[in-house]
Order: C-alpha cells, then structure tokens, then sequence
C-alpha cells in the first residue's frame, strides 16, 4: 500500500499513514449486555508537499484504485494553495526503540471473555440489590508511518478497558482498569471496588458549597491533569499564549511536590514508539518540582522555534497542534488512608464528571464530582454528600497539595493514550454548587 | 458501496443463523475542510470513508458488528460475527429486547442543496478565508486570527429483515472565524457566527456565502480587544438574557439530553449519565414556565438536525417535549418507545457505519415567543446579556449546569452599560426554565447547526440542530468563581 503511494505520487515529497483496527466493545447497562459491537476499520492518510505547499486526503478503502485516487486528491489540493512559510517539510528516517505495546490475549479477547467477565459485574451488584452499568472494550491497532525521505515507522498495539458505574436508588460507586493486556484485568476486583463506593455512597445528604481541604482519588487526578494538558501542555496553544504555560517556563506554577510528564515509551504507560508524523517520542518533563519545564511538540510547532520535534504530532495538519498522550504525574509517600486521618473537614472525591475549561490561560476549570463523594471529618469519612460543583484553577489547587500517593493508576487518555496519576490531597478547593443528588 | 442484493445476501445469512430481527447499512461520506490561520492556509484535507453495519437480534439481545472492507463475503463474514457478538450478549440479559413496530418502506430522501460545495473550486474558497482572516486582524490587539469552513456529504442505504428499502443523502455546510487576543494579561477569544467552527446546516455553499464572514470579521477582532479591557463579570443574582447561540446550548444540554429515553432508561449511566425527567414525571412535571414550549423536529428542511428517516427505517417527526413549560415527551427507539406500548419518535442515528445507532437529538428548538430582544433589554431594570458560548458543563442527571460565555452585557435602567468579560452562570434546570419570563419572537428565532454533540461508547458524533430566538430568566446566579 504505502509502494503504491509513493510510486504514485509526483510531490516533492508524500507521506502515507496507513492503520488498521479491530475494535470490541461491550457495553452493559441495568445488569445487562445492551450493544454489543466489533468493528474492523482501515485508513490510508496520504500528505502530499510540493515546496511549501501541503494538501492531505484519506480513504478507508484498501482497494489500489482508491488508493492512486487519494494520492491525486492531496497532490490536487497542495497545488491550488499558496506557499505555507511555516512548514518545515516532512521529517527524515529515524531509530525507534523496541517498545512493547501489543498482547496477543487482548487481540484475541474473545465476545465470550467479554460477557463472561460483564456478567460477573452483574451478578455482584445484583446480589447486593444494585445494579451495574460499563463497558469492556477490546482494540488491536496496526500503525505505519512511510514518507518519501526513507521514513519507515510500524507498531503493533493493543488496549483493554474495564469500567463501570454501580449504582443504587440513592447513590452511585465507579471502578476502571486499563492495560496493554486484557489479563491484567481483574473484573472480579473491579466489581467489588464499584459495589463497596456504592453501598457507602447511600443516601447522600446536604453540603454548603464552599472552601474546603480536598481529597481527589486517581480518576479526579487523572481528569485534572488530562484537562491541563487540553489546556496547555501542546506547543501551538503555547505559542499562542493562550496556555497557562506561555510565559512561565522556569517559574514556579504549583507545588514543589508535583512533577508531571510525557513519555511515549514507558513501559508503565501505553507504550507507542512514534507520533502521527513517525517521529519517535521523547521523554518531555511539563512541570518539574513545581516549575514549568517544557511543553510538547510535533514538526510544524518545533520549526518555529528552531527545535526538534518531541514526538507529539496528532494530526497531518499543523492546525491540531501537538498534545502529550502518554501523561504521569509522579507519586508520593503517602496513602488514601493517611490522607482521609490527616483531614480536619473536607470533601473525598471519587471522581469528576464533565470537566470543561473556563479560562485556560488561568487553569480555570469547572465540573462537578460524581458517584461516590463524602464529607471528611476529623479524620475519618463521616457520610455521603451530594455532588458538588467546582470551578477552581487547576494549577491554584496543585500549588495547595499536602500529601500524594504512593500508589497510582493507569487511566485511558483521549482514544489511544494514558495517564498515571496518584490521589491528591490539597489544603484549599473551591465547591462553588451542589446539586440535588 | 455494498448495493441491496449483497446487503440482503447478509441479513439472509443472519437469519439463517439465528437472528430474528436484522439490519445493515452501507454508508459512504466524504469531508472536506479548509481552515487558515494569520495569513496562512493551515490545512486543506479530505477524507472519504465507507463502510458497513449489520445489527442483529439474537434470543432476544442485540449484536453489531463492521467492517471498512466492501465485498460480499466481508459481508457474510461480518453479519456471522454480529450473531456471534449478540449470543455473546444473550448470556448477559433481564429481558428480551422488543421493538416497537415501524410500517417498512421503500424511501428515498435528499436534503437541500443549492450549490454543491464539492464543486466549488478550493481556491476560491480559501480566498474567502483569508479575506475574513485578514480583516479580523485589523485589530492591532489580536495576536491569532483562523476561519475555517468544512463540508459533509453522506449517501446511506438501509435494509431491514422486515423490508425497509430506504436511500438517502445529505450534504452539510458550515463555516466561521475567530479572533484571540492576548495583553494586558488576558486572552479572550470573539468568534463568529459562533465558536467552535461556526455554524452549520443541511445545506449547499450557499450557506457559506450568506454567512458573510468578511462583512463580520472587523467586528469580530475588535471585540476580541475590547475584552482584553473590559471589567471582569460581577459575581451576583440577577437577570440573564441569552443570546439565540448561547439559547442553542442551553436547549441542547438542560433539554436536549435529559429527554433522551435510553438515558432516562439507564443505557446511558456509566458514561454521561442519567436523566431528572424519570418516566413518572411525563405530562405532569413542572419543566419551565408556561412561556416554554420546546420541540423535537426532525422535518425541518435544512435542519442541521433533519433527515427522511433514522436508523431504524422511522420517518422523521415532529414532537413537542415541553408543552406551556409541563414535560411532555421523550426522543425515543423502537426498543425504548415499545417499554410504554408506544410506537418510535424516529431519533435513532449512528455515527458512520462502525457504530450501532443511538438515540440522538434532532432539531431541539424552543418555540418563539412575542418579545423582541430590545423590549426585553428595555424592560430589564438590572441584568446582563449573555452570548456567544465558551464553555459548558452539567450533572450526570442534567440539572446543575454552569455554562461560560464570550461576552456579557451589562443592563441597566433598561439600557446596555457595559461590556464585561469572563462571564459564567450557573442553575439547576427546572428552577431556571421556571424562571423565564419572555422569549422573542420569529423574527429574531435561528435554527444553530451543532456538528459534534458527544455521546455514546464508542464514541459518536452526531450533527444535531437548535432553534431558538433571545429569552430572559429571573434570579439567576452569574459571575462563578474566584476571578
């Protein structure tokens, strides 16, 4: 496929991506299997240059007639523009290092495994009078990258997700796992970490939104720092000052315990060796011991800066902009448990629903918690409240935390990335609603 | 694209191993979207996918399965496979799935379409863009300007076991710009004719040309700037009138999403959530005032929104779902409309061949009312003007929501005093609508084309549509945050 691209085209240069996915998903709700689908999808992206000069078209059709077509639509496209002076051209050969991203029990995970694994959710929750919502999803990617200057770039991956949402008349307890490998997750334990949030989520009663000393579990963390990197952890929104990072590299912007980064190829993340353009990725430090370090980049962002590409790019199109999908926030030394007997009156937060920025340029985000949120009290969980709303910047809450977990968890990021993050406890969080339940 | 005989061959299959109920679809789109940026041609890409899905009902659970690959036996093997999935699902239930009855049809249906936007030669509309980019630079004060413009078509055949023979196509136009400006330590972005792309509409270039993005570029930047220096918004209760974009969202996520019966019913919990309007509450509950009569229209012609039939094979409809402000109505299936012995409100729509439909919004429209927008400002002794969405965020039961907006007027003594910026408020659903007090009439109604309402897992982006003209609301908390 990518021969005949790359016979075919008369650019100065082209570059072909081409992925092919199959992808399981079961999705369950009120104790039952509700959609239940699998998908085998393809797509050939071709960017064709002549100068400066960029058109990209795409086909999901295999088929070589479709494929020449393709390659003369992006080289169409290119010639009716004018010249882009910003493009840097494609980038060259690379090494990539061995990562290892693919399980062949997650390829082959069958729609049986998944049932099987759902329906012991189900029988959990039901026999505790609850009732037990989620989805399993099962996904093997084949990726290549070719361009014209001898770039090759292919990886085999695959992703497994378990979650679920387990919920009674009055109150409501999550759980999720993520891995390279479906046998890394245990549905068993998934199941009982939903059933205890929930039934200790029973009728949960009123709480004045306000100021208060604030414990976010992994999923809240996780959430928050997904939305900073949305925010401003790519160079284009850098560049364009509209990231709370444009102006404050090497100043101090939270905490000196909070150190968060981007590496593509740790093996405790979702390894993928290479971005969308076949650059390998870098190990890209955002925020180290509380100052801002860097952000990422893909070609386009690093020419206007005369650097290198981090391994970032998204998109054929500068207009996406880089993003970090391979995120980790660094643990602590403490624990959930010390962080619940060190609080004098908080809130505990299982996790956040609908976060949307404000103001990104400040980190302001709102949102509100969801299925499992408690009021802290001298130093031990004294009841369920109802769900709070917040609107607090990020970074504001990051530069109160006292303590960090030891232990952290890997979370899915957009589509194809992850993210590792600890529990938090910060000292100030701003609940600015409550809702009715 | 796969035609009928080898579409029928595989729901023939499918019957033949065990289905009782089958439907496939073969769709094929293309895209094609042009944006710029300060001067420069960002990107021009187009993208053309097809492919096909077959849905099957197995001992009474469902099963999906799809492929991009288009030859008869993919579709043999594919439609095996969705039977697989859906014995698979069969061990996994509480009930059998029973659907509504739908009268099958032979059908063809084509939405409006002046001037094929395919057509239109790509310079000519990257010229555009850049006219309006330049422009919305004028402004000293704004460091990025981008227009942009994207267009969709999409051709669909549907057949079910049952004998639905149904055609259709559409074709999708839409465009805006966007000015941000940076100083003085702010960033404050003015869009228009809204944010995140602009508008949108079952419609031809002709859209895009009446758009007249280059008359409202100037506008556009200078108020970008003016932002920079405009006081933040005050923290306070008072009077908010929505602008018809910022109504567009309101509608969409306060009504839109909490009348969608497979939420209602649960289907929806572990991912965006539940509904407050419970099967109870149907014809009884106090949703708004009695100014508030909000309609589902799927018939609308150039509804971003309309369609001849959804995914199941149900005509398109027109329901109310708020009638002189009581709760009236869902948007249903035939699987969820038959749980009350009713028949479909025909919202079922999947994102593209490799996902199993949904229940989606149509076109979602607060009727108008007989205000005007300047009777309202001139009726308002303190308030604010609200428009242009930034941000938005609800519940998982759709009723403490807080949305942002681009730019907020201050009202007093009946007159504008002021433009402020950052402005937020914030509600719960049915104290807000409650609290309406005057919708604007016909003349100021636009129907908003939205092309990406998120919902669903796997993901699924549907194009949906809101009408609505100015409303006003009392007693309403705006100004959220430490600023």
């Amino acid at each position: 496929m990518a021969d005949i691209v790359l016979n075919k085209s008369r650019a100065d240069q082209v570059e072909v991506a081409i992925e092919t996915a199959d992808t399981y998903l079961t999705r369950f709700a009120n104790s039952e299997i509700h959609q239940n689908t699998g998908e085998h999808t393809t797509e050939v992206v071709v960017r064709s240059v002549f100068g400066q000069r960029v058109g990209v078209a795409s086909t999901t059709s295999f088929d070589r007639e479709a494929v020449e077509a393709t390659v003369k639509r992006a080289e169409d496209i290119a010639k009716l523009q004018p010249e882009n002076p910003g493009f840097p051209g494609l980038p060259g050969p690379a090494e990539y290092e061995a990562v290892d991203g693919y399980s062949e029990e997650t390829a082959t995970c069958s729609p049986e495994r998944r049932a099987a694994a759902v329906g012991e959710i189900c029988r959990l929750a039901v026999k505790e009078g609850l009732v037990a919502s989620g989805s399993f999803s099962t996904a093997a990617h084949e990726t290549m990258v070719v361009n014209s200057r001898g770039l090759l770039a292919e990886v085999l991956f695959t992703r497994a997700n378990l979650l679920t949402v387990v919920m009674s008349g009055t109150g409501s307890g999550y759980a999720e796992r993520f891995s390279v490998c479906v046998d890394d997750i245990d549905p068993r334990q998934v199941a009982e970490e939903a059933v205890e949030g929930c039934l200790a989520d029973a009728d949960p009663g009123d709480i004045e939104p306000g100021e208060y000393e604030a414990i976010f579990e992994e999923y809240a963390v996780a959430d928050m720092i997904q939305m900073l990197s949305y925010m401003g952890f790519g160079a284009l929104a850098f560049q364009e000052g509209r990231s709370f990072m444009s102006g404050n590299i090497g100043q101090k912007i939270t905490g000196t315990n909070i150190t968060i980064w981007d590496d593509g190829l740790d093996p405790a993340g979702v390894p993928l060796p290479f971005d969308t353009e076949g650059v390998p990725k870098q190990k890209v430090v955002l925020i180290e011991e509380g100052m801002a370090r860097g952000v990422v980049y893909d070609s386009y962002t690093a020419a206007r800066e005369g650097k290198q590409s981090t391994g970032h790019a998204v998109s054929p199109l500068p207009s996406a902009g880089p993003s970090a999908v391979n995120l980790f926030m660094a643990g602590g030394d403490s624990s959930i448990e010390e962080m619940i007997a060190s609080t004098k009156r908080g809130i505990y937060v299982k996790r956040l629903h609908y976060t949307n920025p404000v103001h990104p340029a400040k980190s302001l985000l709102t949102g509100m918690t969801r299925d499992g949120t408690f009021l802290v009290e001298n130093g031990r969980i004294v009841r369920p409240v109802k769900n709070l709303r917040f609107t607090e910047s990020i970074l504001g809450a990051l530069s109160s935390a006292e303590l960090i977990s030891r232990e952290t968890k890997l979370l899915p990021l957009y589509s194809l990335g992850g993210i590792r993050a600890p529990a938090v406890k910060v000292s100030k969080f701003t609940f600015t609603g409550v809702t009715e339940y | 694209m796969l035609d009928v005989p080898e579409l029928k061959d595989a729901l023939d299959l499918a019957v033949a191993k065990g289905a009782s109920y089958a439907d496939i679809r073969a769709v094929r789109r293309r895209r094609e979207s042009i944006s710029v940026k300060n001067g420069t041609v960002e990107g021009v890409s187009m993208s053309e996918d097809q492919g096909f899905g077959v849905r099957v009902l197995v001992d009474g659970a469902w099963g999906f399965a799809s492929s991009s690959k288009l030859d008869l036996d993919e579709a043999l093997r594919v439609a095996g496979d969705a039977v697989r999935i859906a014995r698979a699902s069969a061990g996994v239930k509480q009930r059998d799935v029973v659907l509504a009855p739908v009268k099958p049809v032979t059908a063809s249906h084509v939405t409006p379409c002046k001037v094929d936007p395919f057509e239109v030669p790509v310079d000519k509309k990257i010229q555009l863009l850049l006219d309006a980019d330049k422009l919305a630079r004028e402004d000293k004060r704004v460091r990025v300007s981008t227009a942009s413009m994207s267009f969709f078509e999409e051709e669909k055949t549907f057949i079910s076991t049952e004998g639905a023979r149904i055609k259709q196509k559409r074709v999708e136009s839409g465009a805006g710009i966007s000015a941000l400006a940076v100083g003085q330590g702010e960033v404050q972005r003015r869009s228009y004719p809204a944010a995140f792309g602009g508008d949108f509409a079952c419609a031809g270039y002709e859209f895009v040309e009446a758009l007249d993005l280059p008359g409202h570029a100037e506008q556009v930047g200078r108020e970008a700037g003016d932002l920079l220096e405009a006081p933040q918004c005050p923290s306070m209760t008072t009077t908010v009138i929505l602008g018809t974009n910022q109504m567009a969202l309101q509608i969409h996520e306060s009504c839109g999403h909490p009348s969608e019966l497979d939420r209602v019913l649960g289907t929806e919990a572990s991912y965006a959530g539940t509904s407050f309007l419970t099967p109870e509450k149907r014809g009884k509950f106090r949703y708004g005032s009695e100014l508030v009569n909000i309609t589902a229209d799927a018939t609308i012609p150039g509804g971003l929104g309309s369609f001849g039939y959804d995914d199941e094979g149900v005509p398109a409809q027109r329901t109310p779902l708020v009638d002189g402000g009581i709760f009236a109505n869902y948007l249903t299936s035939r699987e969820t409309a038959a749980r009350f012995g009713e028949r479909s409100g025909g919202t079922m729509r999947a994102d593209g061949p490799h996902r199993m439909p949904i229940i989606r919004m149509t076109n979602i429209n607060l009727e108008p009312g007989d205000w005007t927008l300047e009777e309202m400002i001139r009726d308002t002794k303190e308030g604010i003007f609200l428009d242009t969405n930034k941000s938005w965020s609800i519940d998982d039961k759709r009723l403490n929501f807080q949305f942002g907006t681009e730019v907020g007027y201050l009202i007093k003594d009946g007159a504008i005093a002021g433009l402020v910026k950052n402005p937020t408020y914030t509600g719960i659903t049915p104290e807000f609508w409650g609290s309406c007090d005057a919708v604007a009439g016909r003349g100021e109604w636009h129907l908003w084309g939205l092309p990406n309402c998120g919902k669903g897992e796997p993901p699924q982006a549907a194009h949906v549509g809101h009408g609505s003209a100015p409303a006003r609301f009392r007693n309403v908390r705006v100004g959220v945050g430490k600023w």
